[in-house]
């Protein structure tokens, strides 16, 4: 057994678990119980795992959590609450941009990412930025012009 | 939004079903032992009771048999039920897909959530209304007619005292058999009904809030992975698991024939465990060929032959009619949704509960039953919201391994299935095969129109067959598509008509339903080749359609599409320069011959040399009647759009002779961000008709409008889903 201290949406907590390299995803969402980070592929192909680790988006199905020891992690719950959401995940909802939503805790965390570090972003660069996110319903026209929203709304 | 907790309270208020086992097990939060009492609530589909129940508040609890599958039905239904009571829709909660409470309305497929399940549920309201207001006309000593409803309160119309729902009914059955005559509503006093109302769902899910099948939990319950065969009907040899015994959460194994799980204190053991595991199974090559695929489904023996469409005699081709033939296939889809299959079950005093993201819970329970040698009523299935599914995944396989699992350890398990497990053994949409001829007068008519389909047989019932019955060699059923044939018969006026398909005796993988199943290969099938008829007539067509098409709702759609797109006439094609060709083409269905009608043009650009083809925008003109909210029928259109471009383009489910090969999304790739096509929208709005489905329709004309439109451009003919470049490249 190791114990790994972890700093999850601003608070450290001690997760006890018998191999210190089990995938940060199962860390977060069964022992600590967070909705955000979703299961999809488990190798790093679709997104839907998407968090923060030090402000850069990380794919949680395949880091370590032994490497997350140390930095800031911020879910799609790091980021706001159904009473006060980030202003991306406002601009989610006035978009009406999900349908089943699976892949939406991604397609905000990776352009959270993006709006980080490039305020007003092209929609070819939001695009590219959110190539490696797979949707499957086809919300994809939706996500842009809520990416778009955001960006707008946070300038 | 939290589903369980609304079911609980609802259930403390009672409704005339024994629930005689736990319900949602929030064991933790101490309300389990209340609501394990026996509790009542009839699911007959002929009782309001069945749909509706209002609380001494006035709040209404609707029970819906069909579930939401992303696609917004939760919402809708929402909207159906308050609009008929006329009482806030904040004040509607909305039950779906659980055995004990909610109706068997059918699978949650078809397109038939608003036109069949939400109407059955409008009528349920309607009735309700109708009986509350003769209360209230009693209890006010008031004529019925004198009384009107507004926010759940019934009050005379010349003003003065009234009396609410809540203090009519609350908490009391209604007792009453659905009226289907009941009068609703006229659509001229819809306030909820036709609106953009937002998603009740979506702030949960873009918060990470919003509890999916994924994300439920039980107390004392374990993890398992399922470790499918190497071939997929080779036999389990041999396990050998004590490389599973170094982790420290692994608990044991299942194995029953050639269904073989581990189990797990944890997830992350539980998947190190399916890796560590040793097994040998027997050689199994039973699947064809896949680069003669289409001779093998040519070849397939032939159960019966039926004729699904006549209209004159297609031997009756004039002399010097020009016939053309062309034959058209559709790959092997999967459902590939984002999110893998997951499942919980628990198995105490005898009674199973099983909660899944099936789109099918009534089903589902019978057909565990059937497996596990149960009685229906000691099995429950509870419907969970998962990841889009598009027609029968894995869900239901997901809920099956559960289920053997409880019942085996004895303690509730979490399945998850793998990437690899979804993509690799959720039943498939089979392979299609489309043989079409017709003949031309010598000015260009359709003298004559004769199709062919090859579709995997049907049987009896409308069923996949549970995954985890066949690999335990448990009692199972066969399987059946779906509706298949459906769109093969066209929309057209044409003297000699002919359609038949020939139901083969079997198809490589598990046949299931994708997203309009049969209809989208049948019409991309019959769109291309009315396109080609058209060319070689030299016309344009919009206006080749035109000539043949003779319903007034269909013509005033595809006029509207034309005004839509701005469309120029391209009665001839004219060769393009360049490395980069344009092109548009258009479609046209309606949907079963019997509802909704759309039509799109798509447009396109074709990297001639590399033979890449990007579907840039899809104009759409959709007619499904009534709406019931038009922003979520434009994010379903806009979904059916950009997920059928990426079937059209890109999707084919790869296989050698023993099992899938293409198991996760590099080998299996769907559309990306960059290559979505716009999309423009005309929504026909008939709040007078009857609402009509529209989760499949529009769906069915895009493969069709981007072949055509790549003839546009290029002057070749995709007839061969996806359309790859190197299909482009090899095509005349």
């Amino acid at each position: 057994m190791a114990t790994l201290r972890l700093t999850v949406n601003g608070k450290t907590r001690n997760v006890r678990v018998d191999d210190a390299n089990v995938p940060l995803l199962y860390v977060l969402r069964d022992d600590l119980g967070l909705r955000g980070p979703r299961f999809g592929c488990g190798l790093s192909q679709c997104g839907a795992c998407t968090v923060h680790v030090n402000g850069e988006s990380v794919r949680s199905c395949v880091y370590p959590s032994s490497s997350a020891v140390g930095k800031k992690v911020v879910t799609l719950e790091g980021l706001g609450t159904p009473a006060h959401p980030h202003p991306l995940q406002q601009a989610f909802i006035e978009e009406q941009a999900a349908q089943c939503g699976y892949c939406i805790n991604g397609m905000i965390m990776e352009a959270a990412a993006l709006l980080s570090h490039k305020k007003n972003p092209t929609d070819a660069e939001i695009k590219a930025a959110l190539a490696d996110n797979l949707c499957r319903c086809g919300t994809h026209l939706r996500i842009v012009r809520a990416v778009k929203r955001a960006a707008g709304a946070k300038t | 939004m939290n589903n369980s907790l609304s079911r609980r309270s609802l259930l403390k208020s009672g409704g005339a079903l024994v629930v005689s086992f736990a319900l949602a097990p929030r064991l933790a939060k101490g309300a389990a032992k209340k609501e394990a009492a026996a509790t009542q609530k009839t699911v007959a589909p002929d009782q309001v009771d069945g749909f509706l129940a209002i609380d001494s508040k006035g709040k209404v609890t609707v029970f819906s048999g069909k579930v939401d599958l992303g696609t917004g039905i939760r919402t809708a239904m929402a909207q159906i039920a308050a609009e008929e009571l006329s009482v806030p829709l904040s004040d509607v909660t909305v039950i779906q897909g659980d055995t004990a409470l909610t109706p068997d309305q059918g699978v949650t497929f078809g397109s038939l959530s608003i036109q069949n399940g939400g109407m059955q549920i409008r009528q349920a309201a309607a009735t309700a209304r109708q009986a509350l207001i003769a209360q209230a006309a009693t209890k006010l000593s008031a004529d019925k007619e004198s009384l009107t409803v507004a926010q759940g309160r019934i009050v005379p119309k010349a003003g003065g005292k009234g009396v609410s729902y809540g203090q009519l009914i609350g908490g009391k059955q209604f007792d009453l058999k659905l009226d289907p005559k009941a009068p609703t509503k006229d659509p001229k006093d819809f306030t909820i009904v036709g609106k953009p109302i937002r998603r009740l769902d979506i702030p949960g899910k873009v918060t990470g809030t919003f509890e999916y099948m994924h994300d439920f939990r039980i107390a004392g319950m374990q993890h398992a992975r399922v470790v499918h065969p190497a071939g997929i009907k080779a036999e389990l040899q041999s396990v050998d698991d004590a490389g599973c015994r170094e982790i420290p959460g692994y608990r044991g194994l299942v194995r029953k024939a050639n269904f073989l799980a581990v189990v797990a204190r944890d997830e992350w053991s539980a998947i190190k465990a399916a890796r560590a595991i040793k097994t040998a199974w027997s050689d199994w090559a039973g699947l064809p060929d896949q680069a003669s695929l289409w001779d093998a489904v040519r070849s397939t023996k032939v159960v019966s032959t039926e004729e699904l469409q006549k209209a004159g005699d297609v031997a009756k081709a004039p002399p010097g009619a020009k016939t053309l033939k062309a034959t058209y296939d559709f790959a092997i889809h999967t459902h590939g949704s984002i999110g893998p299959s997951c499942a919980v079950a628990e198995m105490k005093d005898g009674k199973l509960t099983v909660w899944s993201a099936s789109q099918q819970t009534h089903l589902l329970r019978k057909q565990i039953a059937t497996m596990l040698s149960l009685k229906p009523e000691d099995v429950r299935c509870v419907y969970l919201e998962g990841a889009g599914c598009y027609g029968r995944n894995g869900h239901e396989d997901a809920a099956a391994d559960a289920a053997l699992i409880a019942v085996e350890t004895k303690k509730p398990v979490r399945v998850q299935w793998m990437r690899q497990d979804e993509h690799g053994w959720d039943p498939k949409g089979p392979p299609t095969l489309l043989d079409m001829q017709g003949s031309l007068d010598e000015s260009g008519n359709i003298v004559t129109w004769d199709a062919v389909l090859f579709a995997p047989n049907k049987p009896k019932d409308v069923s996949v067959k549970l995954l985890t019955g066949e690999l335990a060699e448990l009692a199972h059923e066969d399987s059946h598509p779906g509706n298949v044939h459906q769109d093969l018969a066209i929309p057209y006026q044409i003297a000699n008509i002919r359609t038949t398909v020939h139901w083969l005796s079997e198809t490589p993988f598990r046949p299931s339903w994708i997203r309009t199943p049969g209809r989208l290969q049948n019409t991309f099938a019959n769109e291309s080749f009315i396109d080609e008829l058209a060319a070689a007539a030299s016309v344009d067509p919009f206006e080749y359609r035109l000539r043949y098409l003779k319903d007034p709702r269909g013509i005033e759609l595809l006029e509207r599409l034309r005004k839509l797109s701005n469309w120029t006439p391209r009665a001839k094609r004219e060769a393009q320069d360049g490395d980069v060709a344009h092109g548009r083409g258009m479609s046209y269905i309606r949907y079963e011959l019997v509802r909704t009608y759309v039509g799109v043009v798509a447009e396109v650009e074709v990297e001639k040399k590399s033979g890449k083809i990007r579907a840039r925008k899809i104009y759409v003109a959709h007619d499904c009647g009534q709406i019931i909210n038009p922003d979520g029928l434009r994010n379903q259109i806009e979904g059916n759009m950009v997920q059928t471009t990426s079937r059209t383009l890109l999707e084919e489910v790869k296989f050698d002779r023993s099992k899938v090969t293409s198991v996760d999304w590099a080998s299996y790739p769907i559309l990306r961000h960059p290559d979505v096509p716009e999309v423009v929208i005309d929504l026909v709005e008939r709040p007078a008709e009857k609402p009509w489905g529209a989760g499949e329709p529009s769906a069915a004309v895009v493969p069709s409008a981007i072949a055509n439109a790549v003839f546009d451009a290029t002057g070749k003919r995709m007839r061969s889903v996806p359309f790859t470049p190197e299909k482009f490249l090899a095509a005349t």
